[in-house]
């Protein structure tokens, strides 16, 4: 049993060997390569980010932010390098531009349309509360009253 | 009371619009920002004589078909025969094969075993180049101009009907340009 443990753990370790260790210089460029790959995106397995993707690409990925970070380029610098080969879409959080406008704007945009809706709801209701014509008031007595005398 | 129902199923509408267009999209498509942009520099050694280097710049004034292979990739040898077939219908256009993460024995084996269609192979064992390139899934294919210039971009593999409507009008076209 214990041999089978020990097995599983060497396993797990192997597992773990896959996402790669750099060391830095600061813990501030550590700190900043941290979010530069939580930020940018795996080409390959399009749900993830290169810190956590474990393709190929995403090695390289990392690996091109880390000699980048060493070589004393700034976020932007990096990020700029990026895009300019894979595009907007290798970023997680899109830039504001006339091409991601819709994206950006369409919460804000069906919250509008939502609330204007409810709004235009609750006056409706508010307009049509049951104001009874004469008519109406006398049936309705009329009603109340059969029903008492059924009840009797 | 008529716009009651008309406004939910007009919204059901465009929603289904919007999914219909969502369904046709492929994800795995992203557009490469590097079209009309100068081809991204390198030297790297070739495959075959490895004392012997290649660089884009070396293909200035001419146009040029950059592929992006591994042996490893399966639909690569997809689109091999394609491209085996083209280079000999075709033997003016310079086919040039990025060898892209791979091992150079394997690759050799690989070409001397299907066909070798690259008028030169590059090696990019650790795929830095490619990563230049804003290569993400091999096979891909760049079409670069006299002057230098990524004009189009395959991503994933070419077939009869891509290398026949894209690449050759293209490659045409480029040819007329001037430099």
């Amino acid at each position: 049993m214990k041999k089978l443990l020990f097995c599983l753990f060497l396993l797990s370790q192997s597992v773990y060997a896959e996402i790669e260790v750099y060391q830095f210089k600061t813990p501030e460029l550590e700190l900043r390569y941290q979010t530069l790959t939580e930020e940018l995106r795996c080409l390959v397995c399009q749900n993830q980010n290169i810190a956590d993707s474990h393709a190929e690409l995403a090695q390289d990925l990392r690996r091109k932010v880390y000699e980048m970070l060493n070589r004393g380029e700034t976020n932007p610098q990096i990020i700029d390098y990026m895009t300019e080969r894979y595009g907007d879409f290798v970023l997680y959080r899109p830039p504001f531009n006339a091409r991601t406008l819709i994206l950006w704007l369409a919460p804000i945009l069906t919250l509008l349309i939502g609330g204007i809706g409810f709004w235009s709801l609750l006056k409706r209701r508010d307009n049509s509360n049951e104001r009874l014509s004469d008519s109406e008031r006398a049936r309705l007595d009329k009603l109340l009253h059969t029903k008492k005398s059924d009840s009797k | 009371m008529k716009l009651r129902f008309i406004l939910p199923l007009g919204a059901f509408l465009v929603m289904v619009i919007f999914l219909a267009i969502g369904l046709k999209l492929d994800p795995h498509e992203v557009p490469s920002p590097l079209i009309g942009k100068p081809a991204p520099a390198f030297t790297l050694p070739q495959l075959h004589e490895p004392q012997k280097t290649f660089s884009p710049a070396d293909m200035k004034g001419k146009v040029w078909l950059l592929n992006v292979w591994a042996s490893w990739c399966a639909s690569c040898r997809q689109e091999h025969v394609y491209f085996t077939e083209f280079a000999r219908a075709n033997p003016s256009v310079n086919l040039m094969g990025l060898n892209y993460k791979d091992e150079s024995d394997a690759a050799m084996q690989w070409l001397a075993r299907l066909g070798n269609p690259y008028k030169i192979s590059i090696s990019d064992k650790d795929g830095m180049a490619g990563l230049d390139w804003g290569v993400y899934g091999v096979p891909e294919t760049f079409v670069i101009d006299k002057k230098g210039i990524v004009r189009h971009k395959q991503t994933g593999p070419v077939d009869l009907t891509i290398l026949q409507t894209v690449i050759t009008p293209l490659i045409e076209k480029l040819n007329a340009e001037g430099e």
